[in-house]
């Protein structure tokens, strides 16, 4: 068991229960760890992509616009610019010779080509390193185009992907405060760090329309470059998601005093809780917001309620563990587990902060593995150890669950089911349903090994 | 056949939109997975690593660890040595492996960190402890494709391990080039069946496309042993696969150094090619072809008749790794579809030559051979050329959605589909398989296209 950790990486572990919680975290992966995590650029290109109107440059060489090629299922409902990959493919001479030229005539090219309302350009490891002064070129071309040219610089090598999304905030930022905003409703907000996964944003869109509060600006999923300029006239910021999106929260009350709040539309309680903090937000101005917004709720609970306990029937005790991106979506999922009549037996996050870990151990059960930035060894030996039902991840989490013979649900930017809102939440219970019910369970080793060796046990006496 | 039409270069390429071609270290990453007991290993920054296990699991649904030595922005600075050895040294202790096979990325290319330099120090720094075979390549994805990456590691295998004159024996070595798992699989079977023992390098038979197991398997079981990478030098042939090759292989390397007489085969796709592995193979085992792919080659010509009619003259799209659309031009033509357009996201490898060559005899015409394009370049002259299908991975289901006109799916990737490890592309059976598939298409086609939607067709 302990020989799936490595020295360095024992303080990166705890166990609730067993005393203090002092977790290290937001430090650089160990080199040959196999880490599940990725890195700057990919922190900007994933908070950045879903804007669907601008165009989305990667200046590198190919394998970072590849891998990033319409990676997310973040819906649009008019343009889809963002579907496409585009990048500048350095080859060796641009190494040598340096890339900008190649830049300038690729955003050329393309801005002509596709007309979009802005351009991202993103940094890559190899950008940083041969020195292209990428806000020069942007400078030029936003003059050259009229339309804003923005750097992002998310160089690989430069942290975490949790840089990457300060990277890509700043990047926005150039944006907030371009747009009129004389027109806006004084209750009204702006959605940031929900990219729309599935049509998960329009779902809660639906909520804020049926509770009188106008939406400004999706930040990031179906979101559009004129939005996200007209950002700051809203009243209020909901910031989902762990940080991907809080800096640029922070930079539009600094700069334009508009507050946030901390949000969270996975789930029961944590749906219900944040329509509830915006309907407090905007009582003085408008009284009936509040009874619009207990209707709301109690009318997708009593649809909800009936069939979340039919799942329950069969998901009382099974148990479960996960490992995603942020951290604060694991608050959310941990209750909604508990709704299911499921225990949580390991919570793992790959960007969490000492707090977001002291809260996870606060509401998890005693005897909770927490880890930050494990690998796939790890994650393995916590699935066996436990022996978990089910385990929540992404993509690369997948087969680690699948080869053991455990159930899978895709909770990261990849699915394509929306397990957003109320709708999500019973999504969810049914997926989690189908993937824990299905017969195929005991034909693997894991599991029919067990019942022959229960068989024989009970032959014997 | 009409004259070999001239490659017009694109007059100011600037810009890549929807690549065709993927980056050089996963390519090596693949191949280093074909190895018992190895674990790939990025020099590069973390994201590259996990970019493209995620990218390797979409399309295998298989466990991919690929360590990296996750350098930041000091690292990039000072060099990446260190991290390196550290990495190295981790992969060790947690994995165990009896190989790691190292990765540059254009990060260490462009910082010049000597990989082979790190790697003497590491085993004179670390040489008290039982090290794994450290084998490395030079892969900088501004340089090539994942294709270059694929023979640049097996080259690296083959140069690096074998390094001496082993016994020589009745074994042939097989270079099967970027195939699947079923290929793999299928490649095995044949060897069986002549009764020559043959080492396939890389086998990623198993190690992508592993049996649902109790435990998680640190490192999946199979691939090509290391001991018989060791022994091919000994063997009495190599067989590569390939018509796109550089000029330096693993085979090229067996028969300089070792004398070990290389032949290079396309990769066995449809009637002919396959017949050149099975008369490859007779020559040089000497053992005449089992009746059992004499059988299986009457098959297939039995349904090239029976399915001639609903094919003939439909015109197609191929793209892909060079290889493998010269594999496709040549089944192609075989059966009467014209290949209208032939792209690949590589350069400077032969496609058209290779696709003259391939067809010689067969195809009535040419394609349009297009190197270095991306999916806008095919797109921008598809418009005109009217296909019927498309035939490559699953980046161009876009196109062919747009264009209302089936996608058969073959290669690597295959991320919208299931089971592309297990796609047969190879051998009588291989072109069996996709000609049934290509007939159905075009028949599915037909039949939604109706009014009536016949039952007989």
């Amino acid at each position: 068991m302990t020989s799936a950790i490595l020295e360095e990486r024992k303080d990166q572990i705890h166990r609730t229960g067993q005393g203090d919680i002092d977790i290290a975290c937001n430090r650089e992966s160990l080199a040959g760890a196999v880490s599940q995590r990725a890195c700057v650029f990919c922190g900007s290109r994933v908070v950045l992509y879903p804007i669907a109107d601008a165009l989305h440059l990667v200046h590198g060489p190919i394998g970072c616009a590849v891998y990033t090629w319409d990676i997310r299922g973040s819906l649009s409902s008019g343009p889809e610019l963002h579907r496409m990959s585009f990048s500048t493919d350095l080859q060796e001479v641009d190494v040598i010779f340096g890339g900008e030229k190649k830049l300038e005539a690729a955003l050329d090219e393309l801005i002509d080509r596709h007309s979009p309302k802005a351009a991202f350009v993103y940094s890559t490891c190899i950008v940083g390193i041969i020195g292209d002064d990428l806000e020069a070129v942007c400078r030029k071309m936003t003059e050259k185009k009229g339309i804003p040219v923005l750097p992002v610089m998310s160089e690989g090598f430069k942290g975490s992907k949790r840089e990457g999304y300060l990277a890509a905030c700043k990047a926005m930022f150039k944006l907030v405060g371009t747009e009129d905003v004389s027109d806006v409703s004084p209750i009204s907000v702006n959605i940031l760090g929900d990219f729309n996964l599935a049509g998960e944003i329009w779902i809660v869109r639906e909520y804020f329309r049926r509770m009188g509060v106008e939406v400004v600006a999706n930040i990031t999923g179906d979101g559009r470059v004129k939005d996200v300029g007209r950002s700051h006239g809203a009243a209020l910021n909901l910031v989902q998601c762990s940080g991907a999106t809080l800096d640029l929260a922070k930079m539009i009350k600094e700069k334009y005093g508009k507050p946030f709040i901390r949000v969270s539309y996975l789930g029961i309680e944590d749906m219900a809780e944040s329509l509830y903090q915006v309907a407090d937000f905007f009582k003085d101005i408008d009284p009936n917001i509040v009874q619009r917004t207990q209707d709301l709720v109690k009318d997708e609970l009593s649809k909800l309620m009936p069939e979340i306990a039919r799942y329950r029937k069969d998901l009382e005790g099974k148990k479960v563990a996960m490992y995603v991106g942020g951290s604060f979506k694991a608050f959310s999922l941990l209750k909604a587990f508990r709704h299911l009549g499921m225990k949580v037996v390991m919570v793992g996050s790959q960007t969490g902060t000492k707090e977001d870990y002291a809260e996870l151990a606060q509401i998890a059960d005693p005897g909770t593995i927490l880890v930050d930035d494990a690998n796939p060894l790890e994650l393995s030996a916590f699935i066996k150890e436990k022996d978990v039902d089910v385990f929540v991840g992404g993509v690369k989490e997948r087969p680690i669950a699948f080869k053991m013979g455990v159930g899978f649900c895709d909770h990261n930017h990849e699915r394509k089911e929306a397990l957003e809102g109320f709708e999500g939440m019973l999504n969810f219970a049914r997926e989690i349903h189908s993937s824990v019910m299905s017969p195929v369970w005991s034909f693997v080793p894991r599991r029919s090994n067990r019942i022959s060796k229960i068989i024989k046990e009970a032959g014997n006496e | 056949m009409s004259k070999v039409k001239n490659k017009v270069e694109k007059a100011n390429f600037v810009s890549t939109t929807n690549a065709c071609k993927l980056c050089t270290p996963l390519g090596a990453s693949l191949a280093f997975r074909g190895v018992e007991g190895a674990i790939p290993f990025q020099h590069g920054s973390q994201g590259c690593s996990t970019y493209m296990r995620r990218y390797i699991i979409s399309h295998f649904r298989e466990p991919v660890d690929i360590a990296s030595s996750a350098l930041g922005e000091k690292n990039a600075i000072y060099g990446g040595g260190p991290n390196l050895k550290k990495g190295i040294l981790n992969v060790m202790k947690k994995y165990d492996p009896l190989l790691i096979g190292i990765a540059t990325t254009c990060l260490t290319e462009t910082i010049g960190d000597d990989v082979p330099r790190i790697l003497f120090e590491f085993r004179q720094e670390f040489g008290d402890l039982k090290l794994p075979e450290l084998v490395s390549v030079s892969s900088p994805s501004y340089n090539g494709t994942h294709m270059d990456g694929w023979h640049g590691a097996v080259c690296s295998l083959v140069e690096q391990l074998c390094t001496e004159q082993a016994e020589k024996d009745d074994s042939v070595n097989i270079l099967p080039n970027m195939i699947s798992c079923e290929d793999i699989r299928e490649l095995r079977d044949i060897c069986e069946r002549f009764e020559v023992e043959a080492t396939i390098l890389p086998d990623i038979s198993e190690t992508l496309d592993a049996p649902a197991l109790e435990d998680y398997v640190k490192i999946p079981t199979g691939g090509t042993p290391i001991k018989s990478i060791k022994k091919m030098s000994g063997a009495s042939a190599t067989i590569e696969f390939g018509r796109c090759l550089a000029d330096k292989t693993g085979g090229v390397a067996l028969e300089k150094k070792f004398g070990v007489k290389n032949h290079r085969i396309g990769i066995p796709m449809g009637l002919r090619e396959t017949d050149a592995l099975f008369d490859t193979l007779e020559e040089v085992t000497g053992t005449p072809t089992p009746r059992r792919y004499e059988l299986e080659r009457g098959r297939l010509i039995d349904a090239y008749v029976d399915g001639h009619k609903y094919v003939f003259g439909k015109r197609a799209i191929v793209y892909g790794e060079e290889d493998l659309v010269t594999g496709l031009c040549s089944f192609l033509s075989e059966i009467g579809v014209e290949v209208v357009l032939a792209g690949t996201g590589a350069r400077g490898k032969g496609l058209e030559k290779a696709i003259a060559d391939a067809t010689e005899g067969v195809a009535r015409k040419m394609p349009i051979v297009r190197e270095g394009v991306d999916f806008h370049d095919i797109a921008d002259e598809a418009e005109e050329l009217k296909a019927d299908l498309m035939i490559g991975h699953s980046k161009g289901y876009k196109y062919a959605k747009a264009w209302n006109i089936p996608l058969i799916r073959v290669g690597f990737p295959i991320h919208d589909r299931f089971g592309g490890q297990r796609i047969l592309h190879i051998g009588y059976r291989g072109a069996l398989s996709l000609f049934d598939k290509i007939v159905n298409a075009v028949l599915e086609k037909k039949q939604s296209d109706s009014n009536i939607g016949y039952g007989y067709l």
